[in-house]
């Protein structure tokens, strides 16, 4: 886990490094200057040797500066190295996550990668702003001041040579005890957000059924239970304080026991054993920052996992070695005894050997009852997944043979379940061809019929439209996506369920102007409607994943029972009229 | 809710955070008081500490090992051990009330944020994002935390560390006294200086953070339309830029908040240095005994290192307080109003008299009290619109002058092209939003009479965009009627013809549903919705464009059980395809928020006018 992650303190290691000289230097300087301030009393003010303390203050003054100094130097580097690396990890992260394939999206699932991409990654570059500055200051200066309170007696450091064990297993015992409750803790912590953002996308659900007070209760348990499993974690980690001072105290009243003794036997002078102590204090000090450091290391290591799982994710999706990177010169598409399923282990296939040759230029109708695997039949075309078994070609190349890119390139997909991104409108449809010519944006907002009501609103093109679209009607929003994936120009075109909000009549005219500007294209249509499919060449009747029939509208009026039931279910009033 | 980071009245919210933390006033009292114990444990413990040493051990150097009289010594040790134990239970004991009282107050923060959700109205949540909520309980309440558990009892130990040494500092030499007082001075410039330095860098900071994880949430629930355009590319150039923007001003804003503690240490031995000079000329010319200098540098020791503690909790402080005001803005908003009066209540008909009663009839009465008298008006599902005006926001109408009725028994359906205002509609009958003009009857009784939760209670909605819970398919179901048993959630299932597919999920009805149901196909997601809509079995029906991605043929099995289901109930029901809304009893063509057209399936195809031209689309091809 370490090992990936240090990767990305790349281009930073010499601020951190650097961070650590002055780290050093301040724990030196900040052990040292005490025992000026010993000597300042012990000797200079005992003797009344005004030049000592003037001297030895001066030197004290000095190291004082030199301290601020590798202080502040320290704060700048240490930032500039913790911020760096996080937005190292960042855009690792970012950057791994526009790699991934379908699947792996689906595997993650959406809102964990977005918590792994903000909060955990926060969390990591924290803890690597504290141990950049803690993990080599704490036992510099735990071990100089072990040697220093050496010299003075060496003898005495027998005593808290003692109680540092002790110490330790205590606050060992307090980390094992608590971590695995922190682990538990973090993911009530998820449990309780998710369930916030649940309640937020689903609030008109809940108030239509009046389910306010049911939603209340329910969040009352998992916001009792997030409290009850918090305070089960830090009743440990609060002993720290009360064990410390044990430690400490226990010390203090040791040392003027024993070596009140050797002072009274003349073994040992006062002034010793006034820093003596002031040294054990600050060597306990160091060792419950050690403690505190551990413990924060432990409980952001969780986080650390997180997002070392999503940078190790193997992409399923990749491009072959020598990927075909040339113009795809036709729109044929040919599927051969292709069967698939989402998740190797299952055992029922999705879509069940296919086999299927579409020519160029093509209009394709896909109709089939819910769940009958048309979204997954065509999302197979511009390779989202891979295949399980047969293989799919286009312009006599198989997917995986293409590059991704140049494939995608020339397939357009309008997805059923579809984003616009906050900007203007046109800036959204740019999506489809970044160098596009307004006159051709404009064109395939004709094609969509999307331009009429573009230019009802006040700013035409230059609308803007908020997060996912949202002041823009259900049709609205489908009909923008069909021109989005028009701009674009592509040689196989999909639309998946993509007129389901958008009324017959303009329904009709999209397809009429697709049949006059797209004839060169191959174009796929999924639909509910059998109007949305009928003047298709061919049409495709899906049932539980395989083929039941191909064929044009007429033929399968005239042989096909499912065909038939669509539509008459669909026709009746109309045809009585 | 925005990012006002600027705490003004920072005060006030301090004070509210309090309040939270002192529901048990008794509790707080006695924290306050446990903290205050164990730092002057730790003081008293280091007052000891020169007569032990002056007293006990000084007097007895030299002399012989049995001459020498431990008694006494041992009972100051013993002394001082009793107030280090003290100093040790009140620890322990104040940091777990802490503990326990800063989750408790989480938890009411967090309590009331959420229940403040669900009485916001629909309108509160147009206008703001997600996002900007969601981080009220993750950044912002973790803010508060650390405030709540460390720097509330650190400001108060500290405080009682430095009045204390302060006082003894000002007995023992006030002319010293005057340097630690410059140097606070200088430290609480420098505080200052830095600290409101620092804050505008890391209100930047913050504006940053915002920026990328907004950037973060939109491309990554975007990130399949991002895939199939192959613009993957562009937005990683774009998130570096503002991941850059993000690492400079983060830099900035981190360099300056930590450097506050060099500064202030280092300080604290500068003035050390200074009192130990002048303090040692003042022992030459005669004003200062050697003892009490040594003293007065130990407590000028003991003096700064909580002022450096103290201004280690200044800008975790100023963060809580900024996450506070967010917090504490969104509590205040101002709820729904409902002064509904009008109540639904079940009914059942003894000797040709309406009475209420408790069990479900499946009849129902609507409870409307005049003074202390109250009148039953069965509840038949009979809604009428009167010049009806409305428009989301001010001076932009999106329906007007509507009037229509509804009779018992009917379904009415709503036609018409993309944003011509059907879904509207619906919104106004269960009042998500409110009408500027006109009025809304229900069986004779203005909707703005009824109370808000009897009035939805009374219809049931399957929305246009389907939402599911992270639950089981059962209970997702029996989400529209919770004392719904098994069976009669299956029975719903079936109707909506959703049984089949649940029985081949991995688990069946135990299947628990991830995010958002998105293990499931479109389709299958609205046969769900509309098996809870029936469970509800509810008075009045709502559809909007409820089964758009089903296909036709399963469509008209569920419509048959719907028929069946809402016999002599009102549907209302929004929809394009002439499959659905066919066998309507009247059908309302909507245009730029005006019904145009309204008559039955054949009286509107014979009028040749809106309905027919929607129509033809279908019809010219056949």
């Amino acid at each position: 886990m370490i090992k990936t992650l240090a990767k990305y303190l790349k281009g930073y290691e010499k601020y951190a490094l650097a961070c650590i000289f002055c780290v050093v230097i301040e724990a030196v300087l900040e052990i040292m200057i005490p025992f000026m301030m010993a000597k300042i009393v012990d000797v200079g003010i005992t003797n009344r040797d005004l030049d000592y303390v003037i001297r030895v203050g001066l030197l004290m003054f000095g190291m004082s500066l030199v301290s601020l100094l590798a202080g502040a130097a320290g704060s700048y580097l240490s930032s500039k190295a913790g911020m760096g690396f996080g937005s190292q990890i960042r855009k690792a992260l970012f950057d791994k996550i526009q790699d991934f394939s379908f699947s792996n999206i689906d595997k993650f699932s959406t809102a964990s990668l977005i918590t792994r991409a903000t909060a955990d990654t926060n969390n990591v570059q924290r803890m690597f702003l504290m141990l950049n500055k803690m993990a080599f200051r704490s036992p510099i200066m735990l071990v100089v001041a072990i040697a220093i309170a050496a010299t003075i007696n060496s003898q005495l450091v027998f005593i808290f040579l003692l109680i540092v064990p002790i110490l330790g297993f205590a606050l060992y015992f307090i980390i094992h005890k608590a971590f695995p409750l922190f682990e538990a803790m973090l993911k009530k912590y998820d449990g309780l957000n998710a369930s916030v953002q649940e309640n937020l996308t689903s609030i008109r659900v809940v108030k239509a059924f009046v389910r306010s007070k049911f939603e209340k209760i329910k969040f009352k348990t998992s916001n009792d239970a997030l409290m009850e499993a918090s305070i089960k974690a830090e009743s440990f980690i609060i002993w720290n304080l009360p064990i410390m001072q044990f430690s400490t105290y226990l010390c203090i009243i040791l040392i003027l026991w024993f070596g009140g003794g050797m002072v009274m036997n003349q073994t040992m002078l006062t002034g010793e054993l006034m820093s003596f102590i002031t040294y054990v204090t600050q060597i306990l000090m160091s060792l419950m920052m050690l403690s505190m450091l551990f413990v924060n290391c432990l409980i952001s290591g969780a986080s650390a996992e997180r997002i070392v799982e999503v940078l190790n994710e193997e992409i399923d999706i990749v491009n072959s070695a020598n990927a075909y990177k040339g113009p795809l010169s036709s729109g044929t598409i040919e599927f051969k005894n292709v069967s698939f399923k989402y998740k190797k282990e299952s055992e029922d296939y999705v879509l069940k050997n296919i086999n299927l040759s579409i020519q160029s230029g093509e209009t394709i109708g896909i109709i089939g009852g819910t769940g009958s695997s048309k979204t997954t039949f065509v999302q197979l075309i511009p390779r989202l997944y891979d295949v399980s078994e047969g293989s799919v070609l286009v312009d006599n190349r198989d997917v995986r043979e293409i590059d991704v890119v140049t494939l995608r390139d020339a397939v357009g997909m309008v997805l059923q379940k579809n984003v616009l991104f906050s900007g203007t409108i046109e800036e959204n449809l740019r999506w489809g061809n970044e160098n596009a010519a307004f006159e051709e944006i404009k064109e395939a907002c004709i094609a969509a019929c999307a331009h009429d009501f573009i230019m009802d609103f006040p700013d035409g093109y230059q609308t803007h439209l908020d997060q996912g679209g949202t002041n823009v009607s259900g049709g609205q929003k489908q009909r923008l996506c069909i021109a989005r994936a028009l701009i674009k120009k592509p040689k196989i075109i999909i639309l998946d369920d993509s007129t389901s909000a958008v009324d017959t009549a303009t329904d009709a005219s999209i397809r009429k102007a697709f049949n006059e500007t797209l004839s060169e294209t191959t174009t796929l249509i999924i639909a509910q409607r059998i109007s949305s499919v009928q003047d298709a060449d061919r049409i495709i009747i899906l049932n539980d994943g395989m083929i039941d029939d191909i064929g044009t509208h007429d033929e399968l009026l005239s042989r096909n029972a499912i065909y038939q039931e669509v539509y008459n279910s669909q026709m009746k009033g109309v045809i009585s009229e | 809710m925005k990012a006002a980071a600027k705490p003004q009245n920072g005060g006030k919210t301090l004070l509210r955070i309090l309040s939270y933390l002192s529901r048990n006033r008794v509790q707080l009292v006695l924290v306050v008081m446990l903290v205050i114990l164990s730092s002057s444990a730790q003081v008293a413990g280091n007052y000891f500490l020169k007569p032990i040493i002056n007293d006990y051990i000084m007097p007895m150097i030299g002399v012989s090992k049995a001459a020498r009289n431990y008694s006494s010594f041992i009972m100051m040790l013993c002394m001082m051990a009793v107030i280090y134990v003290v100093g040790i239970c009140s620890s322990y004991a104040y940091k777990y009330l802490m503990m326990k009282m800063s989750n408790r107050a989480l938890n009411e923060i967090r309590t009331d944020l959420f229940n403040k959700m669900q009485d916001l109205p629909v309108k509160y949540y147009d206008t703001h994002a997600h996002g900007e909520i969601m981080s009220c309980y993750t950044n912002d309440v973790d803010t508060i935390r650390e405030t709540m558990s460390e720097s509330f009892t650190a400001v108060i130990q500290s405080l009682t560390t430095v009045i204390g040494t302060f006082t003894m500092m000002m007995v023992l030499s006030p002319s010293l006294t005057v340097i630690i007082v410059i140097m606070m001075i200088i430290m609480f410039l420098t505080i200052r200086t830095i600290g409101g330095k620092s804050r505008i860098y890391f209100r930047r900071q913050q504006a940053a953070i915002g920026k990328v994880n907004g950037y973060v949430e939109e491309m990554f629930e975007g990130v399949k339309v991002v895939k199939v355009f192959n613009h993957e590319k562009k937005i990683c150039d774009t998130f570096d830029d503002l991941n850059k923007q993000l690492r400079d001003e983060a830099t900035i804003a981190n360099t300056l908040a930590s450097i506050i503690m060099p500064i202030m240490g280092n300080l604290s031995y500068i003035t050390y240095a200074l009192i130990a000079g002048i303090g040692a000329t003042q022992i030459i010319s005669g004003t200062l005994d050697v003892g009490s200098l040594a003293s007065f540098l130990q407590y000028s020791r003991s003096f700064s290192q909580p002022l450096v503690n103290m201004s280690q909790q200044f800008n975790s402080i100023l963060a809580a307080l900024a996450g506070a005001e967010r917090i504490f803005a969104l509590i205040d908003e101002k709820p729904e109003v409902d002064d509904g009066i009008v109540t639904l209540v079940n009914v059942e008909e003894v000797d040709g008299q309406l009475v209420e009663c408790e069990k479900r009839t499946n009849r129902w009465a609507w409870k409307h009290p005049h003074g202390d008298e109250f009148t039953l008006v069965e509840m038949k599902g009979d809604v009428r619109f009167h010049d009806v005006v409305f428009g989301y926001e001010e001076n932009h109408t999106v329906l007007k002058n509507i009037n229509l009725f509804a009779k018992p028994g009917q379904k009415i359906a709503f036609v018409g092209s993309t944003g011509a205002g059907k879904t509207t509609i619906t919104n106004l009958i269960n009042r998500f939003y409110d009408i500027n003009k006109g009025s809304i009857t229900y069986d004779g009784i203005d909707i703005k009479l009824i109370k808000k939760d009897d009035l939805r209670t009374s219809l049931a909605m399957v929305l246009q965009d389907t939402h599911l819970f992270t639950e089981t398919v059962m209970e997702n179901i029996r989400y529209g009627n919770l004392n719904a048993t098994d069976e009669e959630v299956i029975a719903a299932a079936k109707l909506a013809n959703a049984d089949g597919f649940i029985r081949h999920l991995p688990q069946g009805y135990q299947t628990i549903l991830t995010a958002d149901g998105s293990n499931l196909s479109q389709g299958q997601r609205q046969l769900l919705a509309i098996a809870r809509a029936a469970v509800a079995n509810p008075p009045v029906l709502i559809l909007d464009e409820a089964t758009s991605s089903i296909d036709t043929r399963t469509e008209a099995i569920i419509q048959d059980g719907m028929d069946r289901l809402m016999k002599g109930r009102t549907v209302f029901v929004i929809a394009h395809r002439l499959s659905t809304v066919r066998n309507a009893n009247a059908i309302m063509v909507l245009e730029h928020g005006e019904i145009i057209e309204r008559g039955d399936h054949e009286e509107l195809l014979a009028q040749k006018g809106k309905y027919y031209q929607l129509c033809t689309g279908a019809e010219e091809l056949s």
